[in-house]
């Protein structure tokens, strides 16, 4: 394996195992306001102890979180030395903010929210989970800062030793593409969260233990994975496809895998893609939806991988279809099934139809896939690109760490996170089969079968 | 370059330098309870004590590294991506280590006692000691040099013959030292702040444990400072042309004192506030001795990377101080906060870890 392939992969793989946390704690942090608020508000004892038990869920991703990001603040210099030198200067800002605004708030009060509730008012204590959710969200706006300037750079200059520069703080930190993709991004962290509690309680009411909780997380959970899923979808999905399509147009033909140029072009729901021969293999398509849903007309000209050169195709193309698919196909799904759930949730019969409590419970991973094939087609799409249109990707990575380093270091990344996914899942299982309920609250069956 | 590019460079320097400083500053004494309490603490309720000590504010502390980091990148790119490339190996170790250490520390909480929580509390204490040591020869690579080739890059194995030559690995016997220097001063740090946050049995070792390991640390404080003139002999050319600044070895030494004195008299947070002051001024110092270098060539000092080089443009650096000094203010008040909402001793019948 050449050293480019080697580093793309490492970043690819701690990134996306890193990823899997915060795409939770963001939004659940949200929601966790959300129970704090209400449980404030009306002084409920239900919604304090649903609060505290999803903290204590929170903490656990939350320092997953942590120790898989501190790796990726480094990765950029170990990595991809070359791209770190020439853009420093632009994308070292959003990361340094990150630190600076982000993290220092996040951990100062999750430390109170999670050890202080009872050195703090009922409301000072609402305050540390509000400051946490805040710093969290703040986070993945700088985030998304950063990769927006990799996707679409603005506000920048090139300075004489070659090295790229701000030169308008506002452009790059309000950059279009930033705050389109965090719209779309922040929803699918919020559809996580809501598919996660909508599942724990949905087990809870399979079960027949803690119902309370159970209809009291279910409930929650449909309302927000109900609101985000079709946020998820339409505006902000439908809009970054347009951004996508206007400013990356090989990118868009390629993850619809449109090689040809068509006016009234169809939409490839299933299909292989070959590069090779440029067709799609075994394909379902629907004719000019693509040509409507990207220009509103279904008589519009779209344009397919041969209006651009072989060498500005995205690298791995059929990755970077599948990816696209995969994420559009399982964002319906979201929507249908909230639909469903909403529909029997208004009319009070969602807590014993066990028709629907199952997909509720078996669908939580289905996010995860969602988000992550999101990441994958926005960056795969960007190749061959590392920096759209001024660096490519094969030129940033560290010239003088071999392909024999990297591939030691990727095998013990896989190592470490194979441990830590045993003692993640070992953990979550651990406090969700507790539950929430208080101490001196179990249910007889969780002490018949103790530890 | 104009002067107002100079002036910035200097002050980003010391912006970074004093996050990283203020890294381990802090970290450092969470670093040192994990090396320490294994051997400190007997019973589960002394390792509970122990380690509620630092469960509020170990995470904060780190994220000092991650905006030092973030800094550092934004400010002097080229340094970032030479050192953290060539540095590549030493440094995922370290990454290893932080992940293996964050994770061990807070999972235990969420376990009850047993062979998991003895596990993750032995995996606690191993990476901090690893940890400790990577980071004094760390700081000892940034003094002694790196083989930096024209266009400012380097890589090195992580030892080659153990001897400070033209190809030098991570380890070699001044790096080694500078590692064991780290290990006992932060785990002197450690020690005091177990002091001043403990009570009954726990806090009468930790303050029996700090006078015992302050020899050692006194012996090592000579001994490095006399191998770093060794090593880098231009390390003292800064001082020649400045010779007020002879006020920083003093003041190391001034504090080395006060730890001890303090210590003794049971003046618990003056102790530990010395030891703050005591390793603010051995890396200030070895800033300063550094400046405008900020890692230099082992083969041709004219290679170094200085600010200058590395220096990023200045429109960057200006909106920077902005953002910069506004965050730093917003943080320090959290900081604030937080020592002070769980200031005194720990109290193991208030709920937490």
């Amino acid at each position: 394996m050449d050293a480019l392939v080697m580093h793309r992969t490492h970043f690819a793989f701690t990134v996306t195992f890193h990823y899997l946390f915060p795409m939770l704690t963001m939004g659940l942090a949200l929601l966790i306001v959300v129970l704090k608020t209400i449980a404030a508000l009306r002084d409920d004892e239900l919604y304090h102890q649903a609060a505290r038990f999803w903290a204590k869920i929170f903490a656990v991703n939350f320092v997953m979180g942590v120790v898989t990001g501190i790796p990726m603040e480094f990765q950029f210099g170990t990595n991809w030395s070359h791209f770190s030198e020439i853009s420093g200067g632009v994308i070292g800002q959003p990361l340094a903010m990150e630190g600076v605004f982000s993290f220092f708030l996040e951990s100062a009060f999750l430390g109170l929210f999670l050890f202080g509730e009872q050195r703090l008012s009922k409301w000072a204590h609402w305050g540390a989970a509000f400051a946490v959710f805040v710093g969290s969200w703040l986070s993945g706006y700088f985030i998304i800062v950063t990769d927006a300037w990799m996707q679409h750079p603005v506000g920048y200059r090139i300075l004489s030793n070659g090295r790229f520069e701000v030169l308008s703080f506002w452009q790059l930190l309000l950059n279009p593409w930033a705050l389109i993709q965090y719209a779309h991004n922040m929803c699918g962290s919020v559809v996580t969260a809501s598919f996660v509690m909508a599942a724990v309680g949905a087990f809870y009411l399979l079960e027949k233990r803690q119902e309370d909780y159970g209809r009291l997380f279910v409930k929650l959970g449909v309302i927000a994975g109900a609101i985000s899923s079709v946020a998820m979808v339409f505006p902000t999905g439908d809009l970054q496809g347009e951004y996508v399509a206007r400013h990356q147009p090989a990118a868009i033909a390629a993850m619809e895998g449109l090689f040809k140029t068509e006016t009234g072009a169809g939409i490839v729901l299933i299909g292989q893609p070959n590069p090779e021969t440029g067709q799609i293999d075994n394909p379902i398509v629907i004719n000019d939806v693509l040509s409507f849903l990207i220009y509103g007309t279904t008589k519009a000209e779209v344009k397919g991988l041969d209006q651009f050169p072989r060498d500005q195709w995205p690298t791995t193309l059929p990755l970077l279809f599948y990816a696209y698919h995969i994420m559009a196909g399982l964002g319906t799904y979201f929507v249908a099934l909230m639909a469903i759930a909403t529909l029997l949730l208004w009319r009070g019969s969602i807590y014993t139809s066990k028709w629907i409590l199952w997909p509720l419970l078996l669908s939580f991973p289905l996010p995860y896939i969602a988000n992550t094939a999101g990441w994958m087609t926005a960056e795969i799409g960007r190749q061959p690109w590392l920096i759209y249109g001024l660096m490519r990707t094969a030129e940033g990575y560290s010239k003088y760490v071999s392909a024999g380093n990297g591939l030691f270091t990727l095998l013990g990344f896989m190592g470490l996170y194979a441990l830590l996914s045993i003692l993640f899942i070992v953990l979550v299982y651990r406090e969700i089969s507790h539950g929430p309920a208080p101490e001196g609250f179990h249910a007889p069956e969780a002490v018949a079968t103790g530890y | 370059m104009n002067g107002d590019d100079w002036n910035m460079g200097f002050i980003w320097f010391w912006l970074v330098a004093i996050m990283l400083v203020g890294y381990v500053v802090l970290d450092g004494f969470d670093l040192g309870v994990g090396i320490l309490y294994p051997f400190l603490a007997e019973t589960e309720d002394e390792r509970r004590m122990a380690l509620r000590s630092i469960g509020p504010v170990w995470d904060g502390n780190e994220v000092w590294l991650l905006a030092g980091g973030g800094t550092l990148y934004f400010a002097f790119p080229l340094l970032y991506a030479s050192a953290f490339s060539g540095f590549y190996l030493p440094l995922m170790i370290v990454l290893w280590l932080l992940v293996l250490r964050g994770i061990s520390l807070e999972l235990r909480n969420h376990l009850d006692a047993g062979v998991w929580r003895q596990l993750l509390g032995g995996l606690f204490a191993f990476a901090s000691t690893l940890l400790v040591i990577f980071y004094g020869a760390a700081l000892a690579n940034v003094i002694r040099g790196v083989p930096l080739n024209s266009s400012g890059y380097f890589f090195v194995p992580l030892w080659t013959n153990f001897l400070v030559g033209p190809s030098p690995g991570i380890l070699d016997w001044y790096t080694v030292l500078g590692g064991v220097v780290a290990f006992v001063a932060l785990t002197l740090h450690g020690a005091l702040w177990l002091a001043l946050k403990t009570t009954g049995d726990l806090e009468s070792r930790a303050v029996s444990a700090a006078k015992r390991i302050w020899w050692v640390l006194l012996l090592l404080t000579i001994v490095s400072l006399a191998a770093t003139i060794e090593v880098q002999p231009g390390s003292l050319k800064n001082y020649l042309t400045f010779p007020p600044a002879f006020v920083i070895p003093l003041g190391v030494l001034l504090f080395l004192g006060a730890i001890y004195y303090c210590n003794q008299r049971g003046r618990q947070l003056a102790a530990f506030l010395s030891s703050c002051f005591y390793l603010f001024l051995m890396m200030a110092g070895a800033a300063f001795a550094l400046y405008p270098t900020l890692l230099p060539s082992i083969i041709d000092r004219s290679q170094d990377i200085t600010v200058d080089r590395a220096l990023s443009g200045p429109h960057t650096l200006h909106v920077g101080l902005i953002w910069w000094s506004f965050g730093m203010l917003l943080a320090s008040g959290y900081f604030t906060l937080v020592y002070w909402m769980f200031r005194g001793k720990v109290d193991l019948k208030q709920p937490g870890h």
